[in-house]
Parts: C-alpha cells; structure tokens; sequence
C-alpha cells in the first residue's frame, strides 16, 4: 500500500484539495522518474500515443489510489489529449476511482449466479463487520468501502470478492470476520 | 478436469489436462508437456497452410458466436501492404462463463502458443491480450509468461529463429462488460470509451487502428497448438453428434449444482448425464428447476428441455437455446426465476453502454418493471408491456446487448409464466416469503 493512497483516504472527501480541483495543496505529478521510464517502454507496445491511456490510468490509480481531474489533465498533456476527452474515458469505466475510497476497497460479485449461491448474505455480512453500514460509504475508520459489483467472472467460486487487487474466491458470511483480519 | 475438482473419466482433457499443476505454468514445465512444439512446427508452414488446417478442423470460437475460425483467419489477406493484428478476448465477462480464466490460471502459455501460431497465420507481427481489469491474478501470470516467452526468444523480432516478428501485449481492461464485444473491445485498446462499432467494415477490413484484424477468444487459440500436433482428422473426429460441432469444449458449471467447476467435454455429450453426473446433480433435497446453458445472454430451459439437449452449437438451438460461451448457470427449486430474471435485466442495464436508444432506454425500463413484479406490485398488463419493450429491444441496435437482456425476461415468461403470475396474484414474492416464515 503505497503512502500516497493512506494520505488520500485520510483526507476529508469532501475538501476541495482532495478532490484535486484546487491547487492548495500542490500537485504533484505522477510520471517522473521510474513511473515516466515505464510510461515510456509501455509507449513502444502501440502504434500512437492514446493506446496508452487506459494503462497510463491503471499507473495512476497504482499510485495514488484514485485518480484525481489533476491527474487526468497530467495524463492528457502525457498523451496529447484533451483533459475532457481522458475524463470520458475516466467515466466509461467502473475500475478507476474518481474519488478517495477506504484503504480496502471491497467489490462483491452480486449478479445472478452468485445471487444463487447467497451473495446478498455476504453482502450484508461485509457491510456490518466492516462498519461501512452502507454500499460504497467509508467505513468511519477510513479502512474499507464495499460495492456491490456486476460479475467477476468466477461464477464456479461463488461467492468472488475483491479487495484492492486481491481476488478471493467462495466467500462465505461465516468466513468474513476471519478474511477481514488480514487488512489492516 | 473439473477443476477444482479431479477429472471425471468421461471427461475429455485436452486444454484442462494441467489445470491444477502450478509446475505447467512455467515455461520449462510446459515444454516438458510438449509445448511450443507447435509454434515450431507452424513457423515452417505458410500461413496458408496453417489456415487450411484449422478450418479442416471443424475448429469454431469458443466466445460465442461459433464463427468458423479457419474462415475468420482467411479474411485477412497477405501481402496487402498493411499492418495486420491480432486481438485475443480474455474479457470474459458473460455471467456464468469462467474457462478462460483457467486457462490464463494454469497454462499461460498455452494462450501465448496459440496466439502467436494466430498471428503469424494472419499476418500479423502484433498481438494484444486484452484480459478484463477484474482478473487481477491471471494477468499477472500472463505477464509473467509472456516475459519468460520474450527472454527465451519464443517472441520478438526473431520469434524461434524463424526471421518473423511476433510480439504478443497483455493489455487489461478497467471494468465494462461491453468490451468483450469485439468492435468495443477494439475501441478500447485504442485508449477509447469502449463503444461498440456499427459493422460494416468488418475488423477484418477496419478494425484495430483502422486495420486489418482478426479477434479470437482465449479457448479457440489455445486449441489451435492441439491441432497442428495431432492434425485435423484428429479433431474432426471428436464429434459425438453434429459433423459442425467439433473438438472439445470447456464448460463452466455454476449456480446451485453440487459440483460447480470447469468439465471438458467432446462436443454433442448428453446434458442430462452431464449435469447429474459429471457435476454430481442438484444439491441434498433440492431439484433442478431451470438452466442457462451459454452464459446469460441465451434462452433458458427448463429442465424436460435440458435433458433431452446434446452439447453441441446444433444440439442446443435444436433445444430452443445456444451453447454461447458454455457458462452454465443451474438454478434449483428454491430459487425465484423472476428474482433472477429481474438480476439479470439490472445487469444489462448497468453494463449498457447507453449509445442505442432502445438499449439505454429498454435495459433500465425492463429492470424497473422486473424488480416491481418481484416486490409483489405489478400487473398482468406488465407481461404485454414486457414482451413489446423485448421486442422494440431486438435486432435494432449496434451490437446485441440488448438483445441478450430480452433473452432471459422473454424465454422466462415463456417457461416460468405461473411464477410471475403468482407474484401478481399473491402480490409478493413467494420464495422470498416461504424463505423468512
């Protein structure tokens, strides 16, 4: 877990700064260094630029553990887009955070299959053991988010869970609280 | 193999023979298996040839379509001047459907093997692996066997020794069920809102970068090395039924069955034997009720259907549905098929990518009338109302999204009508109620 992503969740969601419209707090850019080397040899796979964009995205997110309008607009100059044009694409996409989320960010498979095999009960059982209360509120010690997600493609192990870029198959509401102890 | 579970003896293991051995993931290991034998043996083909051998096979895609894969790669024409590519779908996404993951899971390289004979019979230096941004675990081992496959010079400028370029990108995608459809998947490579295209041209006219390429699903082009090893004949002739259908095909096993998993299975096996024996039949005390057999965007069946079905692309329209991507969801007698139906129509509207009218407008409309039927306050009326949006929603839009979400909603009120006429008259959900009392 990188410092970056524990300073934004620590962060009031709600400030200005956080939320990357306003430069009280300066930006600071994510492609230097070994990130800008690997944004580089990434550039190579691809016969033009915004080829890149969705991996530049995954880098950003990888960092910072959202991805702000600040990083948008950085990645967009990177790639000579528009920031409105990396924002479309930004909002396409149901895996890139457009705000600060817990240090856990919870997705539970809920479609069909899973919805057979209990899915909803787990559900419920993330959202009280983790104080979050509600899907895609913050649980108050900033630790975890839980959403309800369309599948995730392991009906066989149902019910799939990810939390972060873990993937944990056949979850059960008897094996949450054990399973919730490893993210601290 | 079943995986998780040990292989059934009726089974027939070809692309699951190492599920479940980490040691086949390796590329020593999968060498020891006889692997990149076929690549070798294909860089001393024409790409021609190549072609011709695999439509002698009878080989077709695995992702849903049944397109004939021998046809599809002759498309691409040699020598016009352009570059030409090769996209591989690893965004499995259709619920019930999680074979290629396994694939990617056990035998990275088995993909990587396909994918380059794939490109070479193309024409194509460049092949991209675009692999769904939730599968977080085979991405890295493709990444990982695509790094040993470039550091053992399988890939590259000088592929094998061969003086051809394959390069092979893992590419992964960030949550959009759309972009499994080729021409959105195309779009999305291109650093684009995954969008479907309007076809025409074809992707073998215009595709990625507005060039010639072909897109194939991550089980067809691991079959492909089996097929050069052991020859066309040998293919053909795994066919329990139709002469059209065959090879072997992986089928994913879910939903409320005792043995869900993976089974590998000659194409035209009997779906009554498999689903009571092969995946160990309902769970104690419960009855099967109702089967999606090709993921969720094709009819369901009820079971007198099913168990008369013959597993092949034939054999399940002869039934009133398709084999699809062989993602079979089972449901028992404790679950509501119109709670389900309703799940389903929530997840083509979320996964619509809102550029057709009757699309945006008919997922989210059918799901508000679905979900009301369930909490017990619809109407007869809705049926009617139901059956017209699916219509209004059916072959009148730029991909088949929308299609697919009228497919559970219309077959179900074909086959499970007394349930949804017993949440009207009784005015809530029965199941849901005999589950609380």
């Amino acid at each position: 877990m990188s410092a970056q992503r524990e300073g934004a969740s620590q962060a009031d969601p709600l400030s200005h700064a956080s939320r990357g419209n306003v430069g009280e707090i300066p930006y600071e850019p994510v492609f230097v260094g070994a990130m800008r080397d690997e944004l580089n040899a990434l550039l190579g796979r691809y016969p033009n630029k915004m080829a890149a964009l969705l991996p530049a995205l995954w880098m950003v997110q990888r960092e910072r553990g959202w991805v702000s309008e600040e990083a948008m607009v950085e990645v967009a100059q990177l790639l000579e887009l528009t920031p409105a044009y990396v924002k479309g694409v930004v909002t396409f996409y149901t895996m890139y955070h457009q705000h600060p989320v817990g240090r856990y960010f919870i997705q539970v498979c809920t479609t069909s299959p899973c919805l057979a095999c209990g899915a909803d009960k787990v559900v419920e059982s993330l959202l009280s053991q983790t104080g979050c209360g509600d899907l895609g509120a913050t649980s108050p010690d900033g630790r975890f988010t839980v959403i309800e997600v369309e599948c995730l493609g392991a009906c066989g192990f149902a019910t799939p869970i990810m939390v972060n870029e873990e993937f944990i198959e056949s979850v059960t509401p008897e094996k949450v609280p054990q399973i919730l102890t490893r993210f601290k | 193999m079943g995986y998780p579970h040990k292989s059934h003896p009726k089974e027939t293991p070809i692309l699951s023979k190492y599920f479940g051995e980490p040691q086949a993931r390796t590329l020593e290991g999968w060498k020891q298996r006889g692997g990149y034998r076929a690549l070798q043996q294909a860089l001393g083909m024409t790409p021609a040839d190549i072609v011709n051998v695999v439509k002698e096979s009878g080989l077709r895609g695995r992702g849903g379509a049944g397109f004939p894969t021998g046809m599809k790669w002759s498309f691409m024409k040699p020598g016009d001047g352009k570059a030409h590519y090769l996209c591989v779908n690893a965004d499995e996404s259709e619920p019930g459907t999680f074979k290629d993951r396994e694939i990617m899971r056990w035998t990275p390289h088995a993909l990587i093997e396909g994918t380059a004979i794939g490109a070479y019979a193309i024409g194509a230096e460049t092949a991209y692996i675009y692999i769904r941004g939730e599968f977080t675990e085979p991405l890295r081992i493709m990444e990982d066997a695509v790094k040993e496959a470039y550091a053992a010079g399988l890939l590259g400028a000088n592929a094998m020794g061969s003086g051809k370029r394959i390069d092979v990108h893992v590419h992964r995608g960030a949550g959009a069920y759309i972009c499994g459809e080729e021409t959105a998947l195309m779009n999305s490579l291109e650093g684009r809102r995954g969008n479907p295209r309007i076809k025409p041209p074809f992707p073998a006219v215009a595709g990625l970068f507005g060039l010639p390429t072909t897109i194939n699903n991550v089980e067809t082009l691991a079959a492909v090395p089996h097929i050069l090893n052991n020859g066309a004949a040998w293919y053909k002739a795994m066919s329990l039924s139709s002469p059209k259908s065959t090879g072997s095909k992986l089928f994913s096993v879910c939903g409320n069955v005792t043995r869900p998993g993976n089974y590998e299975v000659t194409m035209g096996y009997p779906f009554k034997d498999f689903l009571y024996d092969m995946c160990g039949g309902p769970l104690p005390g419960r009855k099967f009720k109702a089967v999606i057999p090709g993921g969720s965007s094709v009819p369901i069946q009820s079971m007198e259907e099913a168990e008369s079905t013959l597993m092949d692309y034939e054999g399940f329209v002869a039934k009133g549905t398709m084999l699809g991507s062989g993602g079979v969801i089972v449901f028992d007698d404790s679950q509501c098929m119109v709670r389900h139906i309703a799940r389903l129509a929530r997840f083509y509207a979320h996964e619509s990518c809102a550029q057709c009218t009757q699309c945006r407008e008919g997922t989210a409309w059918t799901t508000k009338i679905m979900e009301r039927i369930e909490a017990g306050q619809g109407t007869f009326q809705d049926f009617e109302t139901l059956l017209e949006i699916g219509d209004n929603m059916t072959g009148k839009t730029i991909c088949v999204l929308s299609d697919s979400c009228a497919v559970p909603v219309v077959s179900g009120l074909q086959k499970f009508r007394h349930e949804f006429e017993a949440h009207i008259t009784g005015k809530r959900c029965p199941f849901r109620t005999a589950a609380a009392a």
